[in-house]
């Protein structure tokens, strides 16, 4: 019983996550005995309880092909935008995204079967990938990464069982496992960097409480999917991390041992530093 | 003297260069990479005549732009005939259509699909279904069409949803005698393609077909005359 206990706690956030993507996996796909679901729609727009909520990304890239948007859209875009402008954008990728669970999966086999090789991939690309799917967008007319983006597709396609939505899924499981070590998510999504620099001043963050705790193991670092925003916590030149590139998944919560790391909301202005220097990282 | 500070001016600043090649390598990928990604979505599959969009659509290029490939109409649909189109399907993909021959417009009166819309790419604006547009039957089939060949089979009228107006029996002479033809006005047909389901040849003979297709267009083209 205390090892369930310590299994539970020691993956906290990991099984919060878990639940959050499969219960907003099922709010669309598991139809309720009095018909319907408590979910309609998909990522792309959905209607939670008669509210309409609308991804930003996609309505950019609606805008971008031309299009006049509806009133109703708008709304469910700045719900959506506000929350994560609030909280912190890549809320998104680790706790909504379907394509984590893939993709997540896809970097504990690598870590189980121990496949060391790594094609490096800037991190700009993704970036790129973003300014690319709008230019595509404004140039074409159409939905540029709505053709191939795999999160919608896997709601459209998978779930019902279509060749298409499977080849692509398992193309980006591949590749996380074979080619780039967290490929997918860090390097190429272009939601992912939308969100990153939606989410950039979200105020969910990560705080070093007890900077006399750590000492400096930098477990927490090995298991973060995008690393280079907890170093400036780590070596001390910062209290919270404040990268939007945090997807607040809290795998590093998880793993440290000592409590130095939990996970803060504070909306006050300044955020104070106590008792540890400012170094600027130049 | 003068060359030899030209060139010390050049190696002075190889920073300078690298920055620059960097920059030209850097749109040089760009633009190759757009022009691809560019030629990658042209060549994606267009709407086919085949396949309709739900009521109140946009014109197709204004409607590929503002559809955000939700579903909501797919899921709003009281009788399931509408579907997103996957990789495979001729239509953009995530984009809503049906088949009328498969399963034709029910036309609801309070339009379900178009008020589930979150964008306006079914418009909000229609409001009758019966102004509705999703494209228009056309009798293509007059060699097969067994009310050419002087039977009267009419299916196509009866089923109509706006019966007796939108496809009616006009009667023609011809050297079999006198043939009922079921003939559309094209001013009242909405496209539903309940016609097209319920024709009783194997392929039917009348068929529901976007506007400037089944009709063409009028005004003059200018290879006509030369």
């Amino acid at each position: 019983m205390r090892r369930l206990q310590a299994v539970l706690y020691r993956n906290r956030w990991l099984f919060s996550r878990r639940i959050v993507q499969l219960l907003i996996i099922a709010a669309f796909a598991v139809e309720l005995a009095a018909g319907g679901y408590f979910a309609q729609g998909n990522l792309s727009s959905s209607v939670w309880f008669g509210i309409g909520l609308t991804d930003p990304y996609i309505w950019l890239q609606s805008l971008f092909a031309g299009a006049p948007l509806g009133k109703a859209a708008l709304i469910g875009v700045v719900i959506v935008a506000v929350f994560y402008l609030l909280l912190g954008g890549r809320i998104y990728c680790s706790w909504v995204c379907p394509i984590n669970l893939v993709t997540d999966l896809s970097y504990w086999l690598r870590q189980k079967l121990n496949i060391k090789s790594n094609y490096t991939l800037s991190k700009n690309l993704r970036v790129a990938i973003l300014v690319l799917s709008l230019l595509l967008s404004l140039l074409s007319g159409t939905l540029a990464w709505e053709t191939i983006n795999p999160i919608t597709l896997f709601q459209r396609e998978l779930m019902w069982g279509s060749v298409a939505g499977a080849t692509v899924l398992a193309s980006i499981f591949l590749f996380d496992i074979f080619v780039t070590r967290r490929g997918w998510c860090s390097h190429i999504c272009p939601v992912g960097a939308f969100y990153s620099e939606l989410g950039r001043v979200g105020r969910l963050r990560v705080k070093a409480t007890q900077a006399g705790a750590c000492h400096g193991c930098a477990e927490c670092i090995k298991v973060c999917p995008e690393p280079h925003v907890l170093a400036p916590v780590v070596s001390k030149k910062a209290t919270y991390v404040t990268h939007g590139d945090c997807t607040r998944c809290g795998a590093c919560l998880d793993q440290c041992s000592t409590g130095a790391l939990a996970m803060n909301l504070s909306f006050k202005k300044t955020s104070a530093f106590k008792g540890i220097p400012v170094v600027s990282s130049d | 003297m003068a060359d030899k500070t030209f060139v010390a001016a050049e190696i002075a600043e190889p920073e300078r260069r690298k920055v620059f090649r960097k920059i030209f390598r850097q749109l040089g990928a760009a633009t190759v990479i757009t022009m691809f990604g560019k030629a990658v979505l042209d060549s994606r599959p267009a709407r086919a005549a085949s396949v309709l969009r739900p009521p109140g659509a946009l014109p197709e290029p204004e409607f590929n732009a503002a559809c955000i490939r939700c579903g909501l109409c797919v899921e709003a649909c009281p009788y399931d005939i509408l579907h997103l189109a996957s990789w495979s399907d001729p239509a953009p993909t995530g984009t809503p259509y049906f088949v009328g021959r498969r399963d034709p417009c029910r036309m609801c009166p309070d339009i379900p699909c178009a008020r589930a819309c979150p964008t306006g790419a079914l418009s909000p604006l229609l409001t009758d279904i019966k102004k509705a547009d999703m494209g228009v039957a056309v009798l293509v089939g007059h060699e097969t069409c067994l009310n050419y060949k002087g039977l009267t089979c009419s299916i196509c009228v009866r089923v109509c949803p706006i019966i007796g107006e939108a496809i009616s029996l006009k009667s023609i002479k011809n050297e079999r005698g006198v043939l009922q033809i079921p003939t559309v006005d094209s001013s009242k047909c909405t496209g539903c393609g309940t016609c097209e389901k319920h024709c009783v040849l194997s392929e039917a003979a009348i068929r529901v077909l976007p506007r400037e297709l089944g009709l063409g267009v009028e005004g003059a083209q200018s290879v006509g005359r030369w």
